[in-house]
């Protein structure tokens, strides 16, 4: 979706603040919400499309001025409630008013050194790739109203394959429970002035991992 | 006045922040656990994993050990997450972890435009100004502009490259070794290895810096 969470290139956002010796969290409600986060996710009903989506979802105003954390701890609530699992009067309650539904699995204390790695999302390829590294493309002007992962800065755009990554689920279609449809991904390369105009440097080079929907040949 | 009585509500850069998200974690946790979907010590498992055994240091470890060993920094140009794994003793990384070298000619630069993409398997959680917008924004157009941020001046003669982040391959940056620092342990290379330094948002430390 274009929505305000694609800010590449955006103006007016000011400096980069930096803190010194910044702490891992800054309060503790930050650190239950990303641990429910965790263990919530490893219940298996929702994939980390489905949350980045979630997020995205969240009213313009509302995820420009929400920290970080409290972006996770809405998106988590929107979802908790569109998966059937709690319901808004319960977290307005702050108890539960009704049984849990039965999940695939629930994480343990013993259990979370395991999980602390990444999952994989590569997965068997439907067909053969279509590119190769060298080939030029150009990335497809598409505006889905859902979840994609191609940058609005980076669309219609002719950049060339500089590596292929393998097959991967595609998020585009993960987010709105459509399956996995596994696509080939490619590291593409942009001459700056091709994404920015003269404005530009003339030396510089972004690249963005495509997925192979977002290609046809330039 | 509707309008305006919402906005201040949903505002959160205020300080009624932190209390009003403590309230609602709470209910949140509460209601999570009554419904039997979260196990409490698991939360704390996970909390302490990220507060005291996830890193940068691991990422530092992984940087020096390239830098003293040409054999390991090939096979982690070639295939980060197999080089890494190989180390053992550090967090297992996802498989798609992809490093990119500096050169006296070339600078890198990691950012996620569209989210908080990181490799958090070696650098821990990501710093706030990384998920926040004015590094997302900026570091796409602007990379200079954001490093003089950083207090990086670069020459104009090393020419910048940005890897936005937009799928689940994670990206670090292999700094250039500092000089002055031949025969140094991986442990005294690794104190040199900042965290920004491997977003590519700073430089390694100088070897006068940690003498």
């Amino acid at each position: 979706m274009d929505g305000v969470h694609d800010m590449g290139g955006m103006h007016g956002f000011g400096k980069v603040e930096s803190e010194k010796n910044e702490p891992v969290f800054h309060d503790d409600w930050e650190r239950r919400t990303y641990a429910l986060y965790r263990a919530m996710s490893y219940a298996g009903v929702w994939t980390i499309d489905h949350a980045r989506a979630a997020r995205e979802q969240l009213p313009p105003d509302v995820y420009l001025s929400s920290s970080y954390y409290r972006k996770w701890e809405l998106g988590m609530e929107k979802q908790l409630v569109e998966f059937g699992l709690a319901g808004p009067d319960e977290l307005a309650a702050g108890h539960a008013l009704r049984p849990g539904k039965p999940l695939k699995r629930k994480l343990t204390a013993d259990e979370v050194p395991g999980t602390v790695t990444r999952g994989s999302f590569a997965r068997p390829p439907q067909a053969p790739a279509r590119f190769k590294p060298g080939d030029r493309v150009r990335t497809k002007n598409i505006h889905p109203s859902t979840h994609t992962r191609l940058p609005r800065y980076a669309r219609g755009r002719v950049g060339v394959i500089e590596a292929l990554r393998g097959c991967h689920v595609f998020p585009d279609s993960v987010a709105i429970s459509k399956g996995e449809d596994p696509q080939w991904l490619y590291t593409v390369l942009f001459d700056g002035r091709e994404l920015w105009g003269k404005s530009a440097e003339p030396s510089l080079k972004v690249s963005i991992e495509a997925f192979e929907p977002y290609l046809e040949p330039a | 006045m509707a309008q305006k009585h919402e906005h201040d509500h949903d505002g959160s850069e205020h300080s009624s922040e932190l209390s009003e998200m403590q309230l609602r974690v709470r209910a949140l946790e509460t209601v999570l656990t009554e419904k039997g979907y979260v196990d409490p010590p698991a939360l704390d498992a996970i909390i302490e994993a990220y507060e005291t055994k996830i890193g940068p240091h691991i990422g530092a470890r992984v940087v020096a050990k390239a830098w003293s060993d040409p054999s390991f920094k090939r096979a982690l140009l070639d295939n980060g997450s197999k080089a890494v794994l190989a180390l053992g003793a550090v967090n297992p990384v996802g498989d798609h972890l992809i490093a990119v070298e500096n050169t006296p000619k070339l600078h890198n630069m990691i950012v996620c435009t569209l989210c908080s993409c990181y490799p958090w398997e070696v650098l821990g959680l990501p710093p706030v100004w990384y998920k926040a917008a004015p590094y997302r924004s900026r570091a796409v157009n602007d990379p200079r502009g954001v490093l003089a941020d950083f207090g990086v001046k670069l020459p104009a003669d090393i020419n910048i490259r940005v890897w936005d982040s937009t799928a689940e391959t994670r990206f670090i940056v292999l700094a250039m070794r500092p000089a002055g620092t031949e025969g140094w342990s991986e442990e005294k290379l690794a104190s040199l290895v900042t965290r920004d330094s491997m977003i590519g948002t700073g430089l390694p430390k100088q070897a006068s810096e940690v003498a």
